[in-house]
């Protein structure tokens, strides 16, 4: 099987303190692959380095074999990687129609365009109107995205990363926050949307976590300590004394 | 075909309007006004593809309408020597591709950045134009400006617009073009991902655009229309000067926009008929009118943010309904403002009075005691008599609690209106 993601010695500093320090991964194609590990171990910073948020101290990240270190987050984007984000971060004042829209447009073309009358744009609408259907939230398409509810927005921010058609998914901590019903939608949401995509995602969940995943990594101050199926990593010793151990106390 | 109707309809009732305003208004002063209004209304909304679509809060806009200005009368007396059959109607073509081209030069340095940053850039790019146009004699003419004669270029079917009805009508259909284009555009996808940058620029980054992008194409697109503005201007009063790029004129342009209100299309066109409107008549009443300008930006800002057209569209909720429920709606709400109104305009004399007092002690004592209030011979008042001292701050602070009295009643009408649309509307 062929690599969607390859991480290569991947290390991020900022001044003295090393916080992503050797990172090698192989996500392949059509994998839902898991990182889980203690607050603090460098998670949403590997995603900050995979997306482009973040330039990489050292080493090399591949997207489906190109190498795109340094690349910005939009160029990164146009290759088909979409992320969304730990903290929610949407459109608060446009419409939950316009949030959609606006992650649609670049994969139809349209680009920088001013001279296309948007409400005329057959493709994007229906696909926008796909979308919105997909993560359940038609009825809502013309409310402000900043009055949404905090699960609504968790699902809007899900939608706004596959709207654009990307084949490889980074979702960090979507159900973070979430009581036990809305995450369940959530899994199920995430189930359906990351069908026949590779999936990256961040989760504290353990639940969520080994429901969801083919692969586990396990990230430990910086460093992945194991990365195997979820039955495996269940039952390796050093990641139950790291993380899980503790993480089972919860 | 009746869709091609309603969705034109719009510009279609412009379009009629403006035709007919000069026959409504038919004095020279009006006539003149008018020409100022289209004129700030092209500025006011190329600012507002910054300021209210974008996000980028500009200090410097005028430097696209100025140098446009310039380059128009250059080309106009350029055209006149060198005989060149340019008819005055195509001229603020040269203004578009200039206020188009230092756009696009300034705004590859500005938009890199945004926030306080695109804010501070700006204002130095302003001043930094200027002190050129001060030194650089050739081009703007020092204090007297660069003037040329619109009336020598070749006719335009006839037309040499010495008169100001002739030059009214370009103005007109000039403005009328820009609001159509400048409406048009923000409704593309550029014009939704200005919004979209305005919102959030690092979400706009992961769904494949790059925001410093957006924001220069913006910029560059505001520029053009700025330069259509200017060019209108230089046509207008046939002179282009130093003023034209200054601190004040981009001052003018930031304060149209937020008096009419950044949030909607329609705030900057209310603004610029608003403060073209007052800037030409309030020097009709006061020696200080820039002071009052200043005090109703400043209200504007703490009890208006929207601006005017925010405040016309907290309105449109109550426009529901069977009509003799809407008017009868909005009879009793304006009773309300009506009674606030009073004690309003009460403490708004008293507090005119005393600044005009002090005014007139502070710098006119040579001419005597008696001041004439608000400009008008026939209200003449002794400023060393203590009468109309007290009658100002009684007025002032009395006006000021009565108008505290009668807020509950707007709030109370503002309360039963909503209660009532709601109600019709379900």
């Amino acid at each position: 099987m062929s690599s969607a993601v390859e991480l290569d010695n991947l290390e991020k500093r900022f001044g003295k303190t090393e916080i992503i320090r050797g990172v090698s991964l192989d996500v392949k194609l059509g994998e839902r692959h898991a990182v889980i590990g203690p607050n603090g171990a460098g998670k949403s910073t590997l995603f900050n380095l995979i997306s482009g948020r973040l330039i990489p101290s050292a080493g090399s990240i591949r997207l489906r074999g190109e190498n795109i270190t340094g690349l910005r987050p939009f160029e990164i984007n146009r290759r088909g990687l979409s992320r969304s984000f730990q903290v929610t971060n949407i459109f608060p004042r446009l419409t939950v129609w316009e949030n959609v829209r606006c992650a649609v447009l670049w994969s139809k073309g349209y680009k920088y365009s001013f001279w296309h009358n948007i409400d005329k744009l057959e493709d994007v609408r229906a696909r926008t109107q796909e979308i919105l259907e997909q993560i359940n939230m038609a009825n809502r398409a013309q409310i402000p995205a900043g009055v949404l509810t905090y699960a609504e927005q968790r699902a809007l921010e899900i939608g706004i990363t596959i709207a654009g058609g990307a084949d490889i998914i980074l979702l960090d901590e979507p159900t973070a926050g979430m009581s036990r019903s809305e995450t369940e939608h959530a899994v199920a949401l995430i189930r359906k949307v990351s069908e026949g995509r590779t999936l990256i995602i961040i989760e504290h969940d353990m639940g969520v976590v080994f429901d969801l995943a083919d692969r586990i990594s396990v990230l430990v101050y910086g460093q992945i300590i194991a990365t195997d199926q979820p039955v495996k990593i269940k039952a390796n010793q050093k990641v139950q004394e790291a993380y899980l151990g503790a993480a089972g106390h919860d | 075909m009746m869709n091609l109707i309603k969705s034109l309809g719009i510009w279609i009732a412009a379009a009629i309007l403006i035709v007919i305003l000069p026959y409504v208004f038919p004095s020279g002063a009006s006539i003149t006004t008018m020409c100022l209004m289209g004129i700030m209304i092209i500025f006011a909304l190329s600012y507002n593809m910054l300021l209210g679509q974008s996000g980028m809060l500009s200090f410097g806009h005028a430097v696209y309408y100025g140098l446009a200005a310039f380059v128009t009368a250059h080309t106009i007396n350029w055209a006149i020597k060198s005989g060149v059959p340019l008819p005055l109607p195509l001229i603020p073509v040269a203004g578009a591709v200039t206020g188009l081209i230092f756009g696009i030069i300034f705004g590859s340095v500005s938009t890199k950045r945004a926030g306080t940053a695109f804010a501070m850039i700006s204002l130095g790019l302003a001043e930094l134009v200027y002190s050129s146009s001060l030194i650089l004699r050739s081009f703007f003419g020092g204090e007297e400006g660069i003037s040329a004669d619109r009336t020598k270029l070749i006719r335009f079917f006839g037309y040499n617009f010495g008169p100001q009805i002739q030059v009214y009508y370009l103005i007109a259909a000039w403005c009328l073009l820009c609001v159509i284009l400048m409406y048009a555009i923000t409704r593309t996808p550029l014009g939704r991902m200005c919004n979209a940058v305005r919102e959030n620029p690092e979400r706009v980054e992961f769904v494949g655009y790059n925001p410093q992008l957006v924001r220069y194409i913006a910029f560059s697109l505001a520029g053009l229309f700025a330069g259509v503005a200017g060019s209108l201007a230089a046509i207008n009063i046939e002179l282009a000067q130093a003023s034209f790029v200054g601190a004040a004129q981009s001052g003018a342009v930031l304060l149209a926009a937020y008096i009419g209100g950044v949030a909607f299309f329609v705030g900057p066109v209310l603004g610029a008929i608003l403060v073209t409107y007052l800037s030409l008549t309030l020097s009709d009443f006061s020696e200080i009118w820039v002071l009052y300008f200043g005090i109703l930006f400043v209200v504007i800002i703490m009890f208006a943010p929207y601006g005017l057209s925010g405040l016309l569209m907290m309105h449109a909720q109550f426009w529901r309904g069977p009509l003799g429920s809407r008017l009868a709606r909005f009879g009793r709400l304006f009773g309300a403002y009506l009674v606030a109104a009073v004690p309003a305009l009460i403490m708004l004399g008293g507090a005119i009075l005393f600044i005009e007092m002090i005014h007139h002690v502070a710098q006119k004592g040579a001419e005597g005691a008696n001041m004439h209030f608000l400009r008008r011979n026939y209200i003449t008042i002794n400023t060393h008599s203590v009468l109309p001292w007290i009658g100002g701050i009684v007025a002032m602070i009395g006006g000021f609690f009565a108008f505290r009295l009668s807020w509950p009643t707007v709030a109370n009408a503002w309360h039963k209106a909503l209660l009532d649309a709601q109600r019709s509307g379900a």
